[in-house]
Parts: C-alpha cells; sequence; structure tokens
C-alpha cells in the first residue's frame, strides 16, 4: 500500500495490471489489451514481465485526456481465469470502501 | 459571523469562472494533467483512490446555517450524500466528479462558499479557536485577524506558488484549542506588560514526516504589524524554502537548517524593509474588517433557568449536559458541541440530512450559527441555557448527541486507505472499533479526558504525534501495522508522543488500547489525573511493559 | 514562443545570446547573469540595449548596482509551480524601482497571466500560441484584488475604506 505514485522502476513481482483514474469523473478504471480503459477489473490487460508491464504503462500514460495517474497494480490471477486485485489498495478501489458509512 | 460583501463575493464569483474555463481546457485536451493539477489543487481538487475528492474551505471553521444547507446540497446533488470535517475546519466530499465542479462551486459561491486554496503550495485555510468570540477570557475575537489573512493571502500574486503548502492558526486564549504549535506560522493574541493587545508569532511547527513544535520567532508584534511582518516571513520563505525535496520544502525545515535566530534575523531585515508601507493596518482598517463580524444581540438570561432544573432529573440530558455543554462568555448561553463521533461510526462524518437539521437548530437555538472544530466536531456557539433541553432532545433524534466529547471515544482520524491515495493502512475502522470498545459512557467518563489520533500515513492528517495516544497505519510485506506513541499534546503545552514498541497488526490495535487504558487505570495517582500527566509522570516504560508483555 | 508586451503578441527586439556566443556588434541583446557579471563594464558598453537573465535561485542583490542602465530583465519559472520570480519581481520594481523590462521566460502558462503582471511583468515569452492570443482576454478574468503591489490596482480594502469616507461625506 506504499503510494505507487512514488513508483520509479518498473519492477513487477507477479502478474500485474496498469490502472487508472478516468479523468472526467474519477471513476476507477484498468487498461485493456485493445488500448482502451475499463471500469470492470475482468477486461484488464494482464502483464507478466516488466518489459510488458512498462510498455502498457507508456502506452495508458499517452491518453492524458481520458485517464489520470496510471501506475502498474498486482493482480491475482484465479485458476478459472477470474481477475482478482491483488494487493488491499486494489481491492479497495475495486469493491469500494470497507467500513459502514453508517454508526453500527 | 463575517459578511462578505459585492466585493468578496465578486472575487468568488471570478474565481469560478476561470475554473470552469480550466476544467473546460482539461477535458478538451488543451491543458495536460502536468499543467492541470497545480491549478485543480488550487481549487480543493484531490484524486483519491476511488474519485476526486473536493475540499471546500470553512474560513476558520465559521458557517451560517444558509452555507451549511448548501454543503447539504453538494453532498446530495453531486457527492454520495455525506461530508466530512477535516482536522482544518474544513469539508470534503469524496466522490465528485471533476465535470460536475465548476457547478458545485458556482451553487457554493450564491451562499459566500468556496474552495480557494484548501489545497496547493499556497496560503491554505487560517484557522482559528471554534469557540471564538463566545469563550470566556478571550483577549478578543481572533477571527477578524483569521479573515484579515485569509484575504491578504488569498490569490495573492507572489506567494502562490509556494516551496509547499502554508498553515496559520491563531488563538486568543489562554488554553490553545487551535493547536497554533504545530502550524507553519502560530499566533497568539494577547496583551502585553504595557496594557497594549498584540502577537506573539511562533513559526517552523508541523507533523508529518519530521515533526517540529513551532519556535518564538518574535514575541510581541503590534497590530498594526502584524501584516507586513508575516508578509517578511512568507518572502524569506518563497525565496529560501527548499524546492528539491518535497519531504524538505516545508519552512520548519527552513527554520530548523537555518536555527531560529538566523531565520529571525533574515525576517527581520526583510521585514524593515516593508515595515511602514500599504501593509501597515491602521485601525480603521481593522474597524472596517470588524465591522463586518456582526454578532447575536444576545438578551438578558437567568444563570440558571427553569427548563435546565426541571431537565436536571433525567440522567441522560445530565450526562450530555456534564460532557457537551460549556461555559460561554455571556451569562444565561452556553457553547454546545455537538458529537460527529457516534458508536460506530466514521469520525466527523455528518449526513446530509444531519447538515440540514443542523442548520434549523442553529437557527432556532444559535442565532443561525455554526462552528467546526479541528477535531471534527460540530459546534452551536450560542445556545440559551433554557433551550438546552430542547435541543438535547432534537440532537438525540438525529444522532448528534453522543455523550464522548473529549473522551476517548472522541477519535480524531484520518479518512485513511478506505479513501486516500497517500495512505499505507485504514484508520477509519480502527476509529469504528474503538467507539464499540469504549461505547460505555460510564466506563469513558471514568477515563477522563484521552484524545486518541489516527492518521493512516506519516502525512499525519490525523494529527497521530500530538495526540495523548497516537496511531500511525505503516505498511509491512502487504500488510497493515500500527506504531503507538503515547504522551503527545496538541495545545499549549505542545509536545509530540512517545513510541512504545513495534507496530502492532491491524487486528490487535483495539486490543493494544484497551491495555493502555488498564494501564492507565492502575496507575493513575488520583482518579483526576489525566492520562497525558500519568504518562508525563512515569514515562511509557509500564506502558509498554503491559502492552508487549504477551505480544 | 510568442512575445506578448503590452497586452499583445509582439515583435521581440531582444536576441537571446547562448553561452559562448559572440556578441553581435548592436542590437538589443539579453544574456545570462554569470556572463553579466564577469564583465559588467564590457557588456554595459553595448551599443544597444542590454538585457540580463537572471536565475530564480540568486538573490538579486547582485544586479541592483546596474538596474538604472539595463533596458530589461528576464526572470525564470523553470516550472510554472516555482514561484520564486514572483519575489524577485516585486523586489525589483518595488523596491528598486527598476523601469524597463521586466519579462518573465521559462513555462509561462496561461493561468499565471493575472499573477505575473501583478507581480510587475510586463513581458512575457508565452509557452503556448494559444495562451499568448488569449492574454488579453485572461487579464480581464479579475477585478478585485485584496493585495497591494505595485501594480496601482486599488485593493478591495480601499475600495471599501473609499466608500465608507464617501459615505459619511455624503451625511
Amino acid at each position: 500500500m506504499t503510494s505507487p505514485l512514488e513508483q520509479k522502476k518498473i519492477k513487477i513481482a507477479g502478474p500485474s495490471m496498469v490502472t487508472a483514474n478516468r479523468t472526467w469523473d474519477g471513476v476507477v478504471i484498468y487498461r485493456t489489451d485493445q488500448q482502451s480503459w475499463s471500469a470492470d477489473l475482468s477486461d484488464a490487460a494482464i502483464v507478466r514481465t516488466s518489459d510488458e508491464a512498462r510498455a502498457l504503462l507508456t502506452e495508458a500514460v499517452a491518453d492524458d485526456v481520458g485517464a489520470i495517474g496510471a501506475y502498474i497494480a498486482p493482480v491475482e490471477v484465479r485458476d478459472s481465469g477470474a481477475i482478482k486485485p491483488g494487493n488491499l489498495r486494489e481491492r479497495i478501489r475495486s469493491n469500494g470502501l470497507t467500513i459502514d458509512l453508517l454508526p453500527a | 459571523m463575517y459578511a462578505y460583501d459585492e466585493l468578496d463575493r465578486t472575487l468568488i464569483n471570478e474565481r469560478v469562472s476561470e475554473f470552469r474555463d480550466q476544467v473546460k481546457r482539461r477535458l478538451s485536451g488543451e491543458l495536460t494533467e502536468d499543467e492541470f493539477k497545480m491549478l485543480r489543487l488550487q481549487n480543493g481538487v484531490y484524486l483519491q483512490l476511488h474519485a476526486y475528492m473536493f475540499r471546500v474551505a470553512i474560513p476558520y471553521g465559521t458557517l451560517s446555517s444558509k452555507q451549511l444547507r448548501a454543503l447539504a446540497h453538494v453532498a446530495r446533488r453531486y457527492d454520495r450524500g455525506y461530508g466530512h470535517f477535516t482536522t482544518r475546519q474544513n469539508i470534503q466530499f469524496n466522490w465528485i466528479k471533476l465535470a460536475e465542479l465548476p457547478d458545485a462551486l458556482a451553487d457554493l459561491a450564491e451562499v459566500g462558499i468556496h474552495a480557494m486554496q484548501t489545497s496547493g503550495n499556497n496560503m491554505r485555510n487560517v484557522t482559528s479557536d471554534q469557540w471564538a468570540g463566545v469563550a470566556p477570557g478571550e483577549i478578543e475575537d481572533p477571527r477578524i485577524w483569521s479573515e484579515i489573512l485569509r484575504q491578504h493571502t488569498t490569490l495573492h500574486p507572489e506567494f502562490s506558488f509556494l516551496p509547499r503548502k502554508f498553515k496559520i492558526a491563531i488563538t486568543a486564549s489562554d488554553h490553545d484549542r487551535a493547536a497554533i504549535k504545530i502550524h507553519d506560522i502560530g499566533l497568539r493574541l494577547y496583551r502585553n506588560a504595557e496594557g497594549e493587545t498584540g502577537f506573539e508569532v511562533l513559526v517552523g511547527g508541523g507533523l508529518g514526516r519530521t515533526p517540529f513544535i513551532a519556535k518564538t520567532i518574535k514575541p510581541f508584534v503590534s497590530r498594526r504589524d502584524i501584516l507586513s511582518y508575516v508578509e517578511a516571513i512568507l518572502r524569506v520563505y518563497n525565496q529560501y524554502g527548499r524546492r528539491d525535496n518535497i519531504y524538505k520544502a516545508r519552512i520548519k525545515i527552513l527554520v530548523h537548517e537555518l536555527g531560529i535566530e538566523k531565520f529571525a534575523k533574515e525576517v527581520e531585515e526583510e521585514w524593515k524593509h516593508i515595515r511602514d508601507s500599504a501593509l501597515t493596518l491602521e485601525d480603521s482598517v481593522i474597524e472596517e474588517i470588524r465591522s463586518r463580524f456582526s454578532y447575536p444581540a444576545y438578551d438578558k438570561l437567568p444563570h440558571m433557568p427553569d427548563e435546565l432544573k426541571k431537565a436536571a432529573h433525567d440522567p441522560h440530558f445530565e450526562a450530555w449536559r456534564r460532557n457537551s455543554v460549556f461555559t460561554h462568555n455571556v451569562q444565561g448561553y452556553s457553547i454546545v458541541t455537538l458529537s460527529l463521533k457516534p458508536v460506530g461510526g466514521p469520525p466527523g462524518d455528518a449526513t446530509a440530512d444531519q447538515m440540514d437539521a443542523v442548520a434549523d437548530l442553529a437557527d432556532k437555538y444559535s442565532f443561525g450559527e455554526i462552528r467546526v472544530g479541528h477535531e471534527q466536531n460540530l459546534v452551536l456557539p450560542h445556545v440559551a441555557k433554557r433551550d438546552l433541553p430542547a435541543l438535547w432532545k432534537a440532537l438525540d433524534r438525529i444522532g448528534l448527541a453522543t455523550p464522548n466529547i473529549n473522551l476517548v471515544s472522541d477519535i480524531i482520524a484520518c479518512p485513511g486507505l478506505d479513501y486516500c491515495s497517500l495512505a499505507n493502512a485504514r484508520s477509519i475502522p480502527i476509529a469504528q472499533e474503538l467507539t464499540r470498545r469504549f461505547a460505555n459512557h460510564d466506563t469513558a467518563n471514568m477515563i477522563g479526558r484521552l484524545h486518541i489520533n489516527i492518521s493512516g500515513c506519516i502525512n499525519a492528517c490525523g494529527h497521530h504525534h500530538v495526540g495523548h495516544i497516537g496511531i500511525l497505519g505503516v505498511e509491512k510485506n502487504g500488510e497493515e501495522f500500527y506504531q503507538i506513541t503515547i504522551g503527545g499534546r496538541a495545545d499549549e503545552n505542545a509536545q509530540m508522543g512517545t513510541l512504545i514498541g513495534p507496530a502492532v497488526p491491524y487486528v490487535d490495535v483495539a486490543d493494544v488500547i484497551e491495555d493502555i487504558v488498564e494501564a492507565y487505570l492502575a496507575l493513575r495517582a488520583r482518579p483526576d489525573e489525566l492520562f497525558v500527566d500519568t504518562v508525563k509522570r512515569l514515562g511509557v516504560e509500564p506502558f509498554r511493559e503491559r502492552v508487549y508483555a504477551t505480544r | 514562443m510568442p512575445l506578448v508586451k503590452d497586452g499583445k503578441i509582439a515583435a521581440d527586439l531582444f536576441v537571446h545570446v547562448p553561452d559562448g556566443a559572440e556578441l553581435p556588434g548592436d542590437g538589443a541583446i539579453l544574456v545570462p547573469a554569470a556572463r553579466f557579471l564577469e564583465d559588467p563594464q564590457a557588456l554595459l558598453a553595448h551599443a544597444g540595449k542590454l538585457g540580463v537573465i537572471w536565475p530564480n535561485n540568486r538573490d538579486i542583490d547582485d544586479l541592483v548596482p546596474y538596474l538604472d542602465r539595463l533596458a530589461a530583465i528576464a526572470l525564470v519559472f523553470p516550472s510554472f509551480r516555482d514561484g520564486r520570480a514572483y519575489s524577485q519581481a516585486r523586489l525589483l520594481r518595488e523596491r528598486y524601482a527598476f523601469e524597463g523590462e521586466l519579462r518573465a521566460t521559462g513555462q509561462v502558462l496561461r493561468d499565471q497571466f493575472v499573477f505575473m503582471l501583478r507581480a510587475g511583468f510586463d513581458a512575457f515569452e508565452v509557452k503556448k500560441d494559444s495562451d499568448a492570443a488569449a492574454f488579453a482576454a485572461t487579464t480581464k478574468r479579475y477585478s478585485v484584488f485584496y493585495q497591494p503591489t505595485g501594480d496601482g490596482r486599488v485593493t478591495a480594502l480601499n475600495r471599501r475604506m473609499q466608500l465608507r469616507h464617501s459615505e459619511s461625506a455624503g451625511q
């Protein structure tokens, strides 16, 4: 959960994806393998080497109008092929707040 | 309450137009994010984990009921129906869309609310005591000076691109409720030996990675000179503050690296040139600002009204009254704190419905005025004592009468990893669990005044360094861990807390806090020895032993 | 990179002389501070107008003795977020009464034009053509100013005080 916005060297520890926030409304988005963005994690392109990651990030960052703050984040790929967030930060971004908003 | 005139309103509207144009140019691609980011920050717009966050200014924590309703409107219309009050007396909305921000700002501008400089490397909200103007023993209303400084530093052409953010706080009471010693500039209004009212000026306080308590740079600056003196400090900082490393860019680092004497000399050198200039505050100018502050036409009321005598038999009312009601400087009136720390709730949050209800209650019982405290609670500053029973009933109905002010469950917490992209760990669920553990009011009262502060990262927005108990979220191997400190204070005796031992995992934090409290109860010299004084007397060792004996 | 002067795009009369290059025989020139300070008298003897480019991380004190003989001073914004040149500009105009051209260089963008004007700049090496074209309109964004600078704009406070006086005078 160390802010990935401080990432300088691109080094991935496992399957990863590129994520950002949509410029006009701030919604969480994931880079697909179709040079586009999706708000659905299951559409995310999965990269498995540092070179692939760098390439995907470079392409994502080039879309300065559509997305802001793009970075590489870990994912978990299940046996079924389902893509899940790879750490707590991405779980929160994907699933929302971990708290009840009303007193309980 | 300060009344904005045509000029103030025009400026706000001009700012909204400018931002509308900037957003348009951003969405069309004419402005890159690199060019736009600082512009949106200067209007209080952050990017958080899920969405943009919008920080609206509540200058020195004072709101009219009309303004509070406008905040409720923004929460409903542009957000998810709630807002969060911050440790700098502002309010934050967490789900705002950039494309809708100009409209939200336009709606707020209609009631004189803006988001100017709630972020960015400029002068932030000049905060003050949430009891300003009504606290017994206050020298004079510090908000007059907050407003003078707010105007002077709003869209200041020279100081809008400082090395880093700049925060000023002002107090005019012996007991510092504004935490001036942890601010970049702290101002203490007082009367000197000659009977003249002026300011002790402190500089270089701050938390974060390198916490410092502010040092006195000049023991007395007259009211006439305060603006030119602050300008001199800002000019020295703008020119010599570090710009190579954002973690070393605050004025506290410059003061530390030069030493306070050398820094004071630099400021004095600069001040000599501008001391008698357009920045000199003549009495007529101070009066002009002061005249725009209106105060209630208080009635002549008895010290102990019948309504209060009758209600005293109700133990729930009494519990609340003894906890949340404070002495006013006008007989027959009270200062009432509304707890935004219900059991199990996120600290400092209010729903739009609650905001509307508080606005109505303010109209009915507080001359239409509300205050926001840096402890993330609200205040109704002008409540007639005879109205307390009726007010309490109404607050209880909307969940704002938890009698836990200043107690263990009155927790100050940053938004943490649930919201914030800077965070290492979550803070809100920790706070929620702690309010559940300490939900029993009798227990909380027996423990006494105990300030817990939680920060989700080293940026310290929860002010954990100066909590009686401070909790700092860190990350270890992808897991959330928390460092615990004890003995910190934010008031006139400000000091940093001391670490009690290695960081503990998320699931253990509430247990650890309970152990610390149990240790305190066993060790205190008398029931009325405060936690923070027991720590002072005994040091951290006995607490460390207790907490880590089985861990 | 268009130059804006007197509120509109204008031809740049000054030539930036790069480090190491020979000085042209005449014409308006802008030279870096280091070069100027090596031999100020020689440069001041230049046949045309002389301007100095002063870095934003150096006190202007060393330049002050020559102000009355300089036609222009160019200050630098290495990033638009680096605000040191605003202080330098105000000191030059307000403390030292510099009357020559005060030029903003570096990352000079539309949304800082008003701040720069108020700080005393009157010439701008604008990064984007579209920003240069929008200069005049941009300067009209604000009509209310809280704080006094050397630009002569009446502050809100002054306007209020004037209003008060005229109100009480009218009684």
